[in-house]
C-alpha cells in the first residue's frame, strides 16, 4: 500500500507547481526585503550609490532575458514532443545562465578593480549592489541545477507527463529569476545617483 | 479537478492492496517518516522537550531576580562557571533571558503549536490523504530539529549562548567582541534560526499548497473548520514574512563576518578600540526584524484561536457564533499585521507622524480581536457546556487573550509607549496576550486530538488540577509585572537591588518567583500525563468527543492514507451542533442534507434550488400530516 501512496503522490503532481509558485513569493519578499532594506538606509543615512554601473551589466541583462526565449522555445518544443529540441533549447538555456553568471563575476571584478568600490564599504549603498547580485546569484546556481536535472530527465526518457512537469517548473523559476533580475538592474539604475 | 480523479484513482487501488500490507522498517516509520500524522507528533513532542527547557531556564533566572544576593551552592554544582559561588553570571542571566525568549516564540509557539496541528489537521479535517510534498514535510522536520539541537549546544560553549535578546539587535549582535554571547553563542543562534527558517518556509509552503489543492469533495473554503482557516492564514503569515527576516540576518552576517557596515556605524570598543564601521543604521535591522516579528506574533496566536474556535464549539454543543465573522476577523488580523511592525520601535526616534500612522493600524487590529473575543464569548452563551479538560484550556486562551489585549491597546498608543517602553508592563502584556493565550490554545489542542494522536484519552482529573494551577499559576505571575511596568521597573535587568527606586519590588519578585516554580511544577501533572496516557491511557473511541469534522471520521488505528476506504464527501459545514428537529446533537459533515429532512433549514439551500423544493416538498408534507391529525 505504501508503494502505491507514494505513486499517488508522485502522479499529484499539480499541487507541487503551486508548491513552486508559493516559493516564488517568499523569493520574491526576500527580494523586496533587501530592496525595502536599501530605501529604508539611503532615506535614513542619505548615502546613496553614486556612481555609474558598469556596462557588464547591461550585457548580463541581454543574456538572461535571451535565455528566458530559450527557455520558452525548449517549452514549446516538449509540448510538441520535439525532444531532440528540446534538449537543444535547455542545453543553450544553461549555457546561456552560466554565461549570465560569469559576467556578473566580471561586472564584480570591474567594481573592485577598475572603480575601486568595496563590499567593504562605509557606505552600504554601495554594498548594496553586492548583496542584491550575489544573492541573485544564489538562484541563478539553484535555477541552473533545476535546468540541469530537467534535461538529465529528457536524457533519461521519462514519461512526457513528468518531463512537461519539469519543464514547467523549472520554465517558471527560470522566467521568475530573470524578471527578478530585471527588477533588481531598473532598482539599482533608479537609485545610481 | 485533477486532483481529485487522481486520488479516486487512488482509491480503487487501496481496497484491492489490503491484504498485501507492506510492513515499514523502524526507519521509515518512525524516523524518516513521511506520514503527515507522525511527523505532528515529532512536531509535538520536539516542541514539548524544547518548552520544558525553556520553562527551566525561566526558573533560573527567576530565582537569580528574587534573590538577587542570596548565594545558592546548588546552582553552582549545577552551571558551573555560570553560577559562580551559586549566584547566576550576569551574562549569563542575560543569555537565558535570549534563549527562553527564543525558545518560546520560535522554537515552541510557532513550529511547536503550527507544525503539530498543521500536520495533523489540515489532511484530517479537509479529507486528503497526505500533505502536498510528504519528503518536503519530512525534510521540514529535521530541519527544525537540528535547528533546535544547535540552539541548545550553544549552552556548552566556552563563552555561553547569544545573550543580547531574542530580538538580536546590533550592535550587540553584529560585533563578536561586543559581549561574551555575541561571539561564538551568537554564530550559534544564526545557524539555528537560518535551518529554522527554511524548515518554516517548507512546512508553510506544503500547508498552503495542501488546503487550496487537496480537499476533498463538497469541502469549499466555507466548509472549512476554523481551526484549518487560523493554519491557511498563519502558513501564509509565515511564508510572506520569514523571508524577510532572512534579508536581515543576511545583512547582519555580512556585518559580522565581513565587515561591511549595514548596521553598524561608528563604535568604540572598551573605550579604546575604535571599529572601522561607519554609516551603518542599526535601526534598518529593527525595521527589517519587526517586518517579520510582528507577524511572527500572530503565527504565534492564530492557530490558537483556530483551536479555541473548535474546542469551543465542539464542547458548548453550539455552533461557532459568526463563522463568517471569524474567518473575516483572521484575514483582517493577517493584512493588519503587516503594517504595524513601526509599534515596537517608537522610542527609536521614528517621525512623530509615523508613528501616529502606526499607532493607528496597530490599535486597528483590537477590532478583529474584539470580534473574536465577542465571538467566543457569545458561542459559550446558553451552551450545553462540557467542561473537558480541553475546553477549560480554550476558555483560558480567551482569558489569558482578553487580560493581555487590553494592555496592547496602552502599548499601542504613541505616547503612552514613551513611558511603557521596555518596562516589565511589556513583559507582562506579550506574556499573556501571546505566551500564556497561545499555551493554553496549545495545551487545548493537545487535550483535544490526543486521541487522535495516540488512540488514548488523557486523564480528565488531571487536565483539571493541571488547568487550574497553570491558570492560576500565569495569573500570579504576569498580573503584578504591570504594576512594576507603570512603577518604571525595566525589563532584562539583572538585580533591582542596585537601583534605590527598584528595591522595593523585591518582595514582588520574590511572590513571582514562587507562582512561577508553582506554575512550573503543576506542568509536571500534564507530563506524567502526556507520557502516561500514550501508553496506559483509556482506549478511546472513534469520536470521542461526539464533533463533527472529517478527522473523527478516520479509523482510531493510524494508516498511512488515513482513511481505509474513499476519502468521505462533505455535505455540510463543520458546526452543525445541536440543530434544532435533529436526532442528536452532532451531525457530522459527511452526513448529506438529505438524511436530515427534519432539521434543515431553507437557508441550507442558498446555491440549490432543487434541494430549497425537495425541503418545501417535506415542509408541506409534513403540514398536512399535521392538519389530518
Amino acid at each position: 500500500m505504501t508503494r502505491i501512496q507514494q505513486q499517488e503522490d508522485k502522479l499529484n503532481l499539480a499541487p507541487k507547481k503551486f508548491n513552486m509558485w508559493i516559493f516564488i513569493f517568499t523569493s520574491f519578499m526576500f527580494f523586496a526585503a533587501l530592496t525595502s532594506g536599501f530605501i529604508v538606509y539611503s532615506g535614513g543615512t542619505g548615502h546613496g550609490i553614486h556612481i555609474i554601473l558598469p556596462q557588464a551589466f547591461m550585457y548580463s541583462t541581454a543574456v538572461i532575458v535571451l535565455s528566458s526565449v530559450t527557455m520558452f522555445m525548449a517549452s514549446r518544443a516538449a509540448k510538441g514532443l520535439q525532444f531532440a529540441k528540446q534538449r537543444l533549447y535547455l542545453w543553450l538555456t544553461i549555457i546561456l545562465g552560466i554565461l549570465f553568471f560569469i559576467i556578473q563575476i566580471y561586472a564584480w571584478y570591474v567594481l573592485v578593480y577598475k572603480m575601486g568600490i568595496y563590499f567593504t564599504n562605509p557606505n552600504a549603498s554601495q554594498s548594496f549592489i553586492y548583496v542584491f547580485t550575489g544573492m541573485h546569484l544564489l538562484h541563478i546556481l539553484a535555477g541552473i541545477l533545476l535546468l540541469g536535472y530537467t534535461l538529465w530527465g529528457s536524457y533519461r526518457n521519462i514519461p512526457q507527463v513528468k518531463n512537461l512537469f519539469g519543464m514547467q517548473m523549472s520554465s517558471i523559476f527560470w522566467h521568475f529569476v530573470d524578471i527578478i533580475w530585471i527588477y533588481l538592474y531598473v532598482f539599482l539604475l533608479l537609485n545610481q545617483y | 479537478m485533477s486532483t481529485l480523479s487522481v486520488q479516486d484513482h487512488g482509491v480503487a487501488h487501496h481496497e484491492e492492496d489490503h491484504g498485501h500490507h507492506h510492513k515499514q522498517s523502524f526507519l521509515t516509520k518512525y524516523i524518516f517518516s513521511q506520514d503527515h500524522k507522525m511527523i505532528a507528533k515529532q512536531f509535538l513532542i520536539t516542541g514539548i522537550t524544547m518548552a520544558v527547557i525553556a520553562m527551566l531556564l525561566s526558573i533560573l533566572f527567576r530565582i537569580q531576580l528574587a534573590y538577587p544576593e542570596k548565594s545558592f551552592p546548588l546552582l553552582e554544582t549545577l552551571l558551573g562557571r555560570f553560577a559562580p559561588n551559586g549566584r547566576l553570571d550576569s551574562n549569563f542571566y542575560l543569555a537565558l533571558v535570549t534563549i527562553h525568549g527564543t525558545i518560546m516564540v520560535f522554537f515552541v509557539l510557532t513550529a511547536g503549536l503550527s507544525g503539530t496541528f498543521a500536520n495533523l489537521l489540515i489532511p484530517l479535517q479537509l479529507g486528503a490523504r497526505d500533505m502536498a510534498s510528504p519528503f518536503l514535510n519530512m525534510l521540514s522536520y529535521w530541519f527544525f530539529f537540528t535547528a533546535s539541537v544547535i540552539m541548545l549546544s550553544s549552552f556548552f560553549i566556552q563563552k555561553g549562548p547569544a545573550s543580547g535578546g531574542w530580538t538580536i539587535y546590533p550592535p550587540l549582535s553584529a560585533l563578536p567582541k561586543a559581549m561574551p554571547g555575541s561571539g561564538m553563542g551568537m554564530t550559534l543562534w544564526l545557524i539555528s534560526m537560518v535551518l529554522f527558517i527554511a524548515s518554516q518556509l517548507m512546512a508553510g509552503i506544503n500547508y498552503v499548497s495542501t488546503i487550496l489543492n487537496m480537499r476533498t469533495k463538497g469541502m469549499d473554503l466555507w466548509k472549512m473548520p476554523l481551526t484549518v482557516w487560523a493554519l491557511f492564514l498563519t502558513a501564509v503569515l509565515g511564508v510572506l514574512a520569514f523571508p524577510v527576516l532572512v534579508a536581515g540576518v543576511v545583512l547582519l552576517v555580512f556585518d559580522r563576518s565581513f565587515g561591511t557596515s549595514f548596521y553598524l556605524s561608528e563604535i568604540v570598543l572598551n573605550g579604546t578600540q575604535v571599529q572601522p564601521y561607519e554609516g551603518g543604521s542599526p535601526i534598518l535591522f529593527q525595521h527589517l526584524f519587526w517586518f517579520l516579528g510582528h507577524p511572527e506574533v500572530y503565527i504565534v496566536i492564530m492557530p490558537a484561536m483556530g483551536i479555541s474556535s473548535e474546542v469551543m464549539s465542539v464542547n458548548s454543543r453550539k455552533p461557532i457564533f459568526g463563522y463568517h465573522a471569524m474567518v473575516y476577523s483572521l484575514i483582517g488580523i493577517t493584512v493588519l499585521s503587516f503594517i504595524v511592525w513601526g509599534h515596537h520601535m517608537f522610542v527609536t526616534g521614528m517621525n512623530p507622524f509615523l508613528g501616529g500612522v502606526f499607532m493607528i493600524t496597530t490599535l486597528i487590529i483590537a477590532v478583529p480581536s474584539a470580534v473574536k473575543t465577542f465571538n467566543w464569548l457569545a458561542t459559550l452563551w446558553r451552551g450545553n457546556i462540557r467542561f473537558t479538560a480541553a475546553m477549560l484550556f480554550a476558555i483560558g486562551m480567551v482569558s489569558f487573550f482578553i487580560s493581555g489585549g487590553l494592555t496592547g491597546i496602552f502599548l499601542g498608543n504613541a505616547a503612552l509607549d514613551i513611558n511603557l517602553h521596555d518596562t516589565y508592563f511589556v513583559v507582562a502584556h506579550f506574556h499573556l496576550v501571546m505566551g500564556s493565550a497561545a499555551i493554553f490554545g496549545m495545551l487545548a489542542g493537545v487535550y483535544h486530538w490526543f486521541p487522535k494522536m495516540f488512540g488514548r484519552l488523557m486523564n480528565e482529573k488531571l487536565g483539571y488540577l493541571h488547568f487550574w494551577i497553570t491558570f492560576i499559576g500565569a495569573y500570579l505571575v504576569f498580573f503584578p509585572m504591570h504594576f512594576m511596568g507603570l512603577d518604571g521597573v525595566p525589563r532584562r535587568y539583572y538585580a533591582f537591588t542596585e537601583f534605590e527606586s527598584m528595591k522595593r519590588w523585591l518582595s514582588v519578585n520574590t511572590f513571582i518567583t514562587w507562582a512561577a516554580i508553582m506554575a512550573a511544577v503543576a506542568q509536571f501533572a500534564f507530563l506524567f500525563n502526556f507520557i502516561y496516557s500514550i501508553f496506559f491511557g483509556k482506549k478511546a473511541t472513534q469520536n470521542p468527543w461526539q464533533a463533527n469534522t472529517l478527522e473523527w471520521t478516520t479509523p482510531v488505528e493510524h494508516l498511512h492514507g488515513n482513511w481505509p476506504g474513499e476519502i468521505p464527501t462533505v455535505y455540510r459545514w463543520p458546526y452543525d451542533y445541536s440543530k434544532p428537529g435533529a436526532e442528536e446533537d452532532f451531525i457530522p459533515q459527511t452526513v448529506p442534507l438529505s438524511q436530515t429532512m427534519s432539521s434543515n433549514l431553507p437557508h441550507d439551500f442558498e446555491d440549490n434550488p432543487t434541494g430549497l423544493q425537495e425541503h418545501a416538498k417535506w415542509i408541506n408534507t409534513q403540514n398536512k400530516n399535521e392538519e389530518v391529525k
